[in-house]
């Protein structure tokens, strides 16, 4: 079946959702402020040829008019990264300092966490985990290419991650960006769709869960953790956040976005899940022309 | 070659263990395992060979992990302090290659910290950039500056970018850009 049907009902607008659905993405590039302030990465386009617009919302984040950045000499010297629009809320929402210890859980291949490491000004740490180490290579690969070097590399299971190797208790946030059923990212990758299968919801939902109350336990009270995916499926969003508000010290903190989305939903497929899911964000394509995502924010109590 | 020195194996220290990272000693007196470089040779050597204030790596530590493969960890506040060793997959960025004869800077290295070298710096133009990019050696005579490991740079918006690390050595820049790295670029 076509996930996307599965979700038409949620949308305000399931015409143009679908529609959107099936067109594709600019290719977006994040400037990387660890190397290069925008105006000189915009000047190295501009002498390159390489056309381009700003992204309003995000001071930081071109779509390309052509081609994807690889083959350009501001992603050569680690000027900039490619990485989708909506892929660039999790770092803005968690908004760490430069002080902070931020954990990343699965971290792999490094978007978003070199984007906290930029964020932070390359002070601070951050802790980006994987548990592949395949995907830990292009997670180490991109961020020595963007010259970060407030970044530990671990791989362990999330689920069950220990701070042993570190001599602090707790992490001052999380980053909880999860292993998900992708289909946010149709525009970019059409076999999301094709490979979805409700199995996989049901056996993904359990990592989540997992992951996330790790991350809650890992965090100091007063801490903020975000999570996000990029699939519709609330299996994996609100009932992911339901979960761990039953389960865990936490609580849903309200958060406004640069950019339109709709609320989290409270019902689906027979279940029901707390009203506070309501303050976490759905983006679906057609509301910025951008992939589809979900994002919460979380404050940890205790 | 610019410099020969290198550390030399002593039976009295510790072997090093490859698999963990281990803060390099500040001084050569400091030096508990055979062979590692301390902060204060890695950083005389960037001094030496490039001219760079060494008041730039205030701030970060270095650590090897693997035989003479120094890293460098931004290291300055109490939040960022790490035990040593410590068994984690990567720390910070790989910086330098040393328990050899030559040292020798990552690629990644110099294009974080190449932009601080007052010398033995080859500024290439245009189509020579672009080749070097995609990891060409050049035929290059008239290098007047040190044999050896060059921070190769071209001017990019505004100012000068090292492109990697390029070894000079008779009349001829090889290009020592690393295969997953090199990229087919446009003549600028």
């Amino acid at each position: 079946m076509n996930p996307l049907e599965r979700y038409a009902p949620l949308v305000d607008d399931p015409e143009a959702f679908r529609a959107a659905c099936q067109r594709p993405l600019p290719s977006v590039v994040r400037v990387n402020t660890i190397k290069a302030t925008a105006d000189r990465v915009a000047a190295a386009f501009d002498a390159e040829g390489v056309g381009y617009e700003p992204i309003g919302w995000h001071d930081g984040l071109f779509a390309l008019a052509e081609r994807g950045p690889g083959t350009t000499w501001p992603y050569f010297h680690g000027w900039v990264h490619g990485q989708e629009e909506v892929s660039a809320l999790p770092a803005v929402v968690l908004d760490p300092d430069p002080d902070d210890r931020v954990w990343d859980a699965c971290a792999a291949p490094g978007s978003k966490t070199t984007q906290l490491s930029a964020q932070m000004g390359d002070q601070g740490l951050v802790v980006g985990n994987d548990s592949n180490l395949g995907r830990l290579s292009a997670l180490r690969h991109n961020a020595e290419r963007l010259g970060v070097t407030n970044l530990a590399v671990t791989n362990q299971d999330a689920r069950n991650f220990s701070l042993k190797p570190f001599d602090f208790e707790a992490f001052d946030a999380a980053l909880v960006d999860v292993p998900c059923s992708c289909e946010g990212t149709c525009r970019k990758n059409p076999t999301a769709l094709e490979e979805w299968t409700i199995d996989h919801v049901r056996s993904v939902t359990g990592v989540q869960k997992s992951i996330l109350s790790r991350a809650i336990q890992a965090t100091k009270p007063g801490g903020t953790v975000v999570y996000s995916t990029c699939t519709f499926a609330p299996e994996e969003n609100e009932a992911v956040v339901d979960h761990a508000l039953q389960t865990e010290d936490c609580q849903v903190v309200s958060f406004d976005l640069p950019i339109d989305t709709a609320p989290g939903v409270t019902e689906w497929d027979g279940a029901t899940f707390d009203s506070a899911v309501t303050d976490t964000h759905r983006i679906y394509p057609h509301l910025n022309d951008t992939g589809g995502f979900y994002c919460a924010k979380l404050e940890v109590t205790a | 070659m610019t410099d020969e020195r290198r550390v030399p194996e002593d039976d009295r220290l510790a072997e090093n263990v490859g698999q963990r990272f281990d803060r390099l000693p500040a001084t050569p007196a400091d030096r508990t395992v055979s062979g590692r470089a301390s902060r204060e040779e890695v950083i005389e050597w960037w001094v030496e060979q490039y001219g760079v204030d060494p008041a730039i790596f205030e701030g970060y530590s270095f650590w090897e992990k693997g035989a003479g493969k120094v890293w460098i960890y931004a290291e300055k506040e109490p939040s960022q302090a790490l035990p040593s060793p410590i068994e984690i997959e990567a720390l910070g960025m790989t910086f330098m290659r040393t328990r050899q004869r030559h040292w020798k800077p990552t690629t990644v290295a110099v294009q974080r910290f190449g932009q601080h070298a007052e010398k033995n710096v080859l500024v290439l133009e245009g189509a020579a950039a672009a080749a070097f990019a995609r990891g060409e050696d050049i035929p290059y005579e008239s290098w007047d500056g040190d044999w050896g490991y060059l921070v190769v740079a071209h001017e990019l918006a505004g100012g000068l970018e090292p492109i990697g690390v390029g070894l000079y050595l008779y009349d001829e820049l090889r290009s020592t850009v690393p295969k997953g790295r090199q990229e087919s670029l446009a003549d600028l």
